[in-house]
């Protein structure tokens, strides 16, 4: 059965893991260059490129990997050679689930691996100060390509596929819906199940002239928020102004509006100090600044959690499959 | 002993039946032929048989146990289903290989000396096999498995006339030498007649008649005379189908006993008649079900 199930699966599988020594050997040439340096951005190409290869693994692994593992048997009819031989169709899923999970979840492994080596001197540059507008490794982005969740978004996609197969029978419209429903959710996980995992730090911070970083205001000209200082290699989730009665306010109060000085194109910018006074009545009048977040130091126990959380709808899903194994023909 | 058992078998797909209240046995060592037309249930029945589909309604029992309930039971079954499906990109000798991996009873030198003498060319991917030889190679594998009973579904439907005649006579060969069972199916009789020494017209997924081809050959007459009331034939005389004219009554009956009445010109039928005369006459055969079973 492995025999059988590396015959049928090598050419996808070889194809990927070229994919991978490619931007394995990329990595390796210019990986070492960024170490030391101290103008390091989040713009750069490379950098977008890594995170977007370890968005597209797993959509590819689904797609290409999991969703053919079953349509194509029962397109081509083969099905019905290869579930008559001396093998029960469990066995013959297991192996085949078996083999293509643990192949996701190296060439997952691997790549992030390597990418998070690759981006070490960045994440550790972002995570450090919070001057720079640079995504640390604990923002959703670059979150969910760093670290061991890759594994898990692998094996779920994988699964996903193979249980949308089994669902639909028909190898494009099955490729197409997973592509879709793994996109809602990794989408949705940042949203809807990260941020709760682990209850929130919050912090209620007075607003200084010093502290306050960010000013944000609608077309009119009002201001509608502001916000403070963010901890450093946090994931911040709030950031917002309370009155003296603890209630989230959004315009700011009246006395700040006009303190502030409109943006104007030909005078200079205005003065920081200015800014800062006037934000400072704020605290006079008893407002303060919340600030809720998840700290950098979660990052290893928040990718735990998630892939804990991945490998579980792997596991619901592969226990759809197994279910509905038996009504196939 | 019966090799197949099936009792009260019903399968539907959404509202759709494809085989209601099918009962039948299939006796070890013979060839059995399984015809009827379009859409009555044949391939159904061998899917369930073969344990690639559940039964709605209704038990069966090959080889002694329920079809794909495990290693053992899948052993002794070997399944072919309609088209021969091979893998394409798989060349025959993969296949081959595939066989001896997935099966422990696997007889290796039995897989590559017929495939062999067949010309199966062991590098040509089995996508460019014509039809018959992919008919050959999935044949192949159903022997080399060893099974007690192998399940064919209408495996000569997409072979020209020579090529059928080879892979039947290929597979008498094959029976002949394993003592294997075989139910075979197929809409036309004269594929079956070849190789066939046992067999049932299902029709409606009801079994219409089921007997042995030399007996259903010697006891069905065609019998032309005068016009008459068919309801004044010897009681020993089951009247299959009645046709009259003015002056002509043509009648088909099932009987033991020999024809005495000497105004009847009496006359054989072919296998592919008697089928015929059971397909398209549902209302009086079904005295007929409990005669032989």
């Amino acid at each position: 059965m492995i025999w059988l199930t590396w015959r049928q699966f090598r050419v996808p599988a070889l194809s990927v893991f070229a994919g991978l020594v490619v931007i394995g050997v990329i990595l390796a040439i210019t990986g070492p260059k960024l170490v030391g340096r101290t103008d390091l951005t989040d713009q750069d190409l490379l950098y977008g490129g890594t995170i977007l290869a370890l968005y597209v693994l797993p959509a590819v692994v689904g797609v290409f990997w999991g969703v053919p593992l079953i349509t194509r048997e029962l397109e081509s009819g083969t099905h019905s050679l290869v579930w008559n031989q001396t093998v029960t169709r469990k066995r013959w899923l297991s192996t085949k689930l078996g083999v293509g999970v643990l192949a996701a979840m190296v060439a997952a492994g691997l790549l992030s691996l390597a990418v998070t080596w690759w981006a070490s001197p960045i994440d550790a540059m972002a995570s450090a100060g919070t001057d720079r507008p640079m995504l640390n490794r604990m923002s959703p982005v670059v979150f969910a390509a760093r670290g061991i969740v890759p594994i898990g978004y692998a094996a779920f996609a994988f699964v996903l596929g193979v249980a949308v197969g089994i669902a639909l029978r028909r190898t494009v419209a099955a490729m197409a819906v997973t592509l879709v429903v793994f996109a809602a959710v990794m989408l949705a996980v940042p949203f809807l199940v990260r941020p709760y995992v682990l209850p929130a730090l919050d912090e209620n911070v007075s607003i200084t002239p010093t502290n306050v970083m960010g000013i944000r205001g609608n077309e009119q000209g009002v201001i509608e928020s502001i916000s403070v200082r963010e901890p450093a290699g946090g994931w911040v989730l709030a950031n917002e102004t309370l009155d003296p009665s603890g209630n989230p306010v959004s315009p700011l109060p009246a006395f700040v509006q006009g303190c502030v000085p409109r943006p104007d194109r030909s005078a200079p910018p205005p003065d920081r100090g200015s800014i800062g006074e006037c934000m400072a009545r704020l605290g006079e009048h008893g407002y303060t600044q919340h600030v809720a977040y998840q700290p950098g130091y979660r990052f290893w126990p928040l990718q735990w959690l998630e892939l804990a959380f991945f490998l579980a709808l792997s596991t619901l899903l592969t226990w759809y499959c197994f279910r509905r194994l038996r009504q196939l023909s | 002993m019966t090799v197949l058992r099936a009792q009260g078998l019903g399968k539907r797909y959404k509202r759709k039946w494809a085989l209601t209240g099918c009962t039948l046995e299939i006796e070890p060592g013979h060839v059995t032929g399984l015809v009827g037309p379009n859409g009555a249930g044949k391939s159904t029945l061998l899917n369930i048989a073969s344990g690639m589909l559940q039964p709605t309604t209704g038990t069966i029992e090959v080889c002694g146990g329920v079809p794909g309930s495990g290693p053992a039971q899948l052993a002794r079954v070997g399944y072919v289903a309609q088209n021969a499906p091979v893998y394409r990109g798989l060349t025959v000798e993969e296949h081959l290989r595939l066989g001896a991996r997935l099966n422990p009873a696997w007889d290796d030198d039995l897989a590559h000396e017929r495939a062999e003498r067949i010309g199966l060319d062991p590098t040509q991917h089995a996508g460019k096999l014509s039809g018959g030889q992919r008919a050959q190679l999935a044949l192949t594998i159903g022997i080399a498995k060893r099974p007690e009973l192998l399940l064919f579904d209408e495996p000569v439907a997409a072979l020209d006339p020579l090529a059928r005649r080879e892979f039947l006579a290929d597979l008498m060969e094959a029976v002949a030498a394993h003592g294997l069972s075989v139910v075979m199916s197929s809409h036309l009789v004269t594929d079956l007649e070849r190789v066939c020494d046992q067999l049932i017209v299902l029709v409606d997924s009801e079994v219409r008649i089921a007997g042995d081809v030399e007996e259903l050959l010697a006891t069905h007459h065609r019998l032309t005379g005068p016009r008459r009331d068919v309801d004044a034939l010897p009681s020993d005389q089951r009247v299959i189908s009645a046709r009259h004219t003015d002056r002509q009554t043509t009648v088909v009956v099932r009987t033991e006993a020999p024809i005495l009445d000497p105004t009847w010109t009496v006359s054989q039928l072919s296998l592919e008649d008697v089928v015929l005369e059971y397909m398209s006459n549902p209302v009086t055969t079904r005295p007929a079900l409990e005669v032989l079973r």
